[in-house]
């Protein structure tokens, strides 16, 4: 028979003092060894046999794992260890980074948030991982720490397939770190799952705009699906559209078919493939013209200044 | 088996303990203290009936390693009763019959409390927001919700 309730199989638990000194003891038990932050995916993982390591290498009480860093030039940075409720309700995350904080508050129930982080979110590389996408659109940048030292990885680039990233067994992501929003950026986050909120999504669409002249429509847009592919994607061909042709609701319609089109998703328990795909198509229509009635707006007041 | 020693401050007192490092707090708490308020629903996060206060905020006690808490605060619902800060929960729980099995009661009146902690006159939205991660079997959660929101008028 099955057991419902199997414990934890062993491991050690290691609570590294320095970051390289996480790095190290990486490095020298390879397969075997594990970052581990909130542990909402780990213990998870654990529980259910998906993963054996013999050691979880705690890294949320390592040196400025625990910062928020807003620069009014720069931009943010969010450290490893800060919880996704931490984060929520950060000032520069609410008011300069808003897609952040939405798709945040989707993620499970308020007591899994004080544990959940955004950084475990990401390098668990999930397909259905609802913080990713609103950092892509805003042009998130991991920090990385391996034997090597440290690099940069575009969040673009990150992510090879489910549950798969480029990092390096031996590295580890110690924070991200975000440009500031374009100017006039303009945003929407929307996701449909079986239950309002707490559930993994069964689609979502990030849609950030911001005015570009070089662009013919005058405007760039930055369109990211989540949960219809092996893993979050950006809706290239629609984004094209958007900043080549000049925009009204057919451009949007059509913008809103193209993102429907560019997905490649699966059946599973929450829903068909099918299903997602209308669903991209519907959530991108609702999110741009929301978007795009906001720009317009911004334009409307400039010129009533002006 | 490895073992670790851990100072831990469970419902008001600190003590040493030794603990297997693969225990979660769940386990740690109903196993090794007794404390069996604190229920264990699916040991994976869903159900929120493991809620506990760590370090003053709720979280899953069954998505925490007990080793973690080396230094920690933890309170169960035993503690927080003791104390007295669940009894404007506690009583209006019962008033608006939002108890059934009352499986998921502790998790609820955890959640609930931290709530009222960080926002003392909660809209409807905001409760059944905090509410998200505690699943009720039962009530149909309208009276739960009824219950917290009188608790804050209290
Ligand atoms: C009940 C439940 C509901 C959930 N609902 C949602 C939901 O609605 N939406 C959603 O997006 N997610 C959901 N999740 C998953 C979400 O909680 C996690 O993805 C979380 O954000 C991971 O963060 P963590 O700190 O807990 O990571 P951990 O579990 O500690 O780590 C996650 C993974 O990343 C690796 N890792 C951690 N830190 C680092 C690092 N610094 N460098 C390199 N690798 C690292 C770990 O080895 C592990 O593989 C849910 C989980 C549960 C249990
Ligand atoms: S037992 Fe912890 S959430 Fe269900
Ligand atoms: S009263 Fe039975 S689960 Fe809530």
């Amino acid at each position: 028979m099955i057991n419902p309730f199997p414990v934890l199989p062993e491991f050690e638990y290691i609570r590294p003092k320095t970051a390289e000194e996480a790095i190290q003891f990486l490095q020298s038990h390879p397969e075997q060894a594990r970052p581990f932050l909130g542990g909402t995916d780990c213990l998870v993982a654990l529980r259910n046999r998906r993963i054996s390591p013999n050691f979880l290498v705690d890294l949320k009480y390592l040196d400025g794992f625990q910062d928020v860093i807003f620069h009014p030039h720069d931009g943010l940075t969010i450290a490893a260890a800060v919880s996704m409720n931490e984060m929520i309700a950060s000032e520069p995350v609410k008011m300069t980074y808003p897609l952040i904080a939405a798709a945040a508050r989707e993620v499970g129930g308020y007591q899994l948030r004080s544990r959940a982080t955004l950084i475990g979110n990401i390098c668990n590389a999930s397909p259905c991982g609802d913080t990713i996408a609103p950092c892509l659109v805003y042009g998130g940048m991991l920090a990385a720490l391996g034997p090597d030292g440290k690099r940069c990885i575009a969040l673009k680039d990150f992510f090879l397939g489910p549950g798969k990233t480029i990092l390096q067994p031996n590295e580890i992501v110690c924070s991200i770190r975000f440009p500031l929003p374009p100017a006039g950026s303009r945003g929407k986050y929307l996701s449909i799952g079986r239950n309002a909120l707490g559930d993994l999504a069964i689609a979502a669409v990030t849609i950030l705009a911001f005015p570009d002249a070089s662009q013919p429509s005058g405007y760039c847009f930055r369109i990211a699906l989540t949960a219809v592919a092996p893993t979050v994607i950006f809706a290239e061909e629609a984004q094209r559209l958007l900043s080549q042709t000049p925009l009204n609701e057919k451009t949007l319609e059509q913008a809103a078919l193209l993102a429907g089109q560019c997905c490649s998703p699966i059946d599973d328990i929450r829903a068909s493939a099918h299903y997602r795909r209308e669903m991209v198509r519907v959530l991108t229509g609702r999110a741009l013209q929301q978007v795009w009635n906001a720009l317009q707006k911004d334009v409307q007041q400039e010129g009533g200044n002006g | 088996m490895a073992d670790q020693i851990v100072q831990m401050t469970v419902n008001g007192r600190l003590e040493q303990y030794r603990i297997p490092q693969h225990m979660t707090l769940l386990r740690f708490l109903r196993e090794m203290l007794a404390l069996t308020g604190t229920k264990n629903g699916c040991e994976a996060g869903e159900c929120g009936a493991c809620t506990v206060l760590l370090n003053g905020e709720p979280v899953n006690s069954c998505l925490v390693l007990a080793v973690e808490c080396d230094g920690a605060t933890v309170e169960t619902v035993e503690g927080l009763t003791e104390r007295g800060a669940l009894a404007a929960l506690q009583q209006t729980f019962m008033e608006e019959n939002a108890i059934q099995c009352g499986f998921c009661t502790p998790g609820m009146l955890i959640s609930a409390y931290a709530l009222l902690q960080r926002s003392p006159h909660p809209s409807d939205q905001e409760i059944k927001e905090a509410l998200v991660g505690n699943l009720c079997r039962c009530t149909g959660y309208e009276r739960i919700v009824k219950a917290v929101r009188q608790a804050a008028q209290a």
